[in-house]
């Protein structure tokens, strides 16, 4: 079947198109939201340009589409760019990396039903700790670009998930109940590298800046 | 032993929809075999203390031309819990009848008697085209839309429309503890 995957750039969506490949799916494209809200109840926005990197890196096309991230109106802006895939590259259904979040999951059914496309969400209600440790397993190289809860801080900008990591935060879960694959917001990630993409990518250079338990790093990546 | 039923047609809903479910019943270290039901054989049944028969995505209705292949409910004697698309199979078999509701994401329902640890008003996650009636069951709740939950007036046949997999575990844990 013919997929376009929802791609923000960091470990799960990214996974959930690494699943979808590995059963036999074609990824015909990856679509981008550029939305222009922090606060947007539907896309992650941090890093989210470096897409453009990934993509070229994976070899598969990428749709770009940008909102202003307005509540609801932002969901006119996702439906068209998957309308824009299906016209362009034929696709059968979307595949996306959502976990828990059933405000995410629902507007894509509607929007795939309503286009008559397949909505496939792999990653769907998944044990975190088992998320974190498919992704070490299978080689992903991700980076942490964005903390936002207590207690952690900026020393935990461009940490790389592996078994050290797994590790801490399963001591934050106990401690604070830190959700350890992030899904409640507490991280933002960014893939440098995983079976998709032909060439690893490299940090070439990094702002930081936040405050308290709320800090982001900015990365350019070649 | 638990026989969990997929009903879907693409292997790729299996984590969607098939998954979820295993991961509860994991939880609770409680024997499960998950099987499609193009796949099942007598054996399978002999074993099995109890059924599950999963749902899937709103476009895969193919499991509705198969409702003959799930004639075996009507002789399996040992209780029968059928999520979505699973509910609609115990309905169907039982001479009930399809209507179009569309209700997808989280909903409150009603139940209106204790069913496996929920009663009264209640959140749940639907993702459905369809619900089913049919006269050989109790309604035990429902939303503003339709029939969220059944179960047979004399058989230990349950069924949801919403996917308690997602938001109502505990509905799957007190099954298949019961």
């Amino acid at each position: 079947m013919k997929l376009a995957a929802l791609f923000s750039g960091g470990k799960d969506s990214a996974f959930a198109t690494y699943l979808a490949r590995e059963h036999a799916h074609e990824i015909s494209c990856l679509i981008a939201i550029f939305s222009k809200n922090p606060e947007s109840y539907m896309f992650h926005t941090p890093s989210i340009s470096k897409v453009k990197k990934q993509a070229e890196s994976a070899n598969i096309p990428l749709i770009i589409q940008k909102t202003k991230g307005e509540k609801e109106l932002e969901l006119k802006d996702l439906a068209a760019a998957i309308k824009k895939a299906k016209d362009k590259h034929g696709i059968n259904g979307i595949v996306t990396g959502t976990v828990e979040s059933a405000y995410q999951v629902s507007r894509i059914q509607k929007i795939c039903y309503s286009l008559d496309l397949y909505c496939f969400n792999p990653l769907w209600q998944k044990d975190q700790f088992e998320l974190l440790k498919d992704l070490i397993e299978n080689n992903f190289e991700i980076v942490i670009t964005g903390v936002y809860a207590f207690p952690l801080d900026e020393t935990w900008l461009g940490r790389a998930i592996d078994k050290t990591f797994l590790d801490d935060t399963i001591k934050l879960h106990d401690k604070y109940k830190i959700n350890p694959a992030g899904e409640g917001g507490e991280f933002e990630t960014f893939v440098l590298n995983c079976p998709l993409f032909t060439k690893a990518l490299e940090i070439s250079d990094k702002k930081i800046y936040g405050k308290q338990n709320s800090w982001t790093m900015e990365i350019e990546v070649t | 032993m638990i026989l969990l039923i997929k009903i879907c047609k693409i292997p790729f809903h299996y984590f969607e929809f098939v998954k979820p479910i295993e991961n509860v019943l994991k939880k609770l270290n409680i024997e499960f075999i998950t099987i499609h039901y193009n796949d099942l054989n007598p054996e399978m049944f002999s074993k099995a203390d109890k059924v599950i028969i999963s749902g899937t995505s709103l476009k895969d209705n193919s499991f509705l031309d198969d409702v003959d292949k799930f004639e075996w409910i009507k002789e399996f004697e040992k209780p029968i819990l059928g999520i979505c698309g699973g509910m609609h199979i115990l309905g169907l078999i039982y001479d009930g009848k399809l209507k179009e509701v569309q209700e997808i994401g989280l909903s409150k329902i009603y139940f209106n008697e204790e069913f496996f640890g929920f009663n009264g008003k209640t959140e749940v996650y639907e993702l459905h085209n369809l619900c089913v009636e049919s006269s050989e069951f109790d309604v035990i709740a429902i939303s503003e839309e339709c029939t969220q939950a059944i179960k047979h007036k004399d058989r230990l046949l349950y069924g949801v429309l919403f996917h308690p997999e997602v938001r109502n575990k505990k509905l799957i844990e007190s099954f298949a503890k019961c």
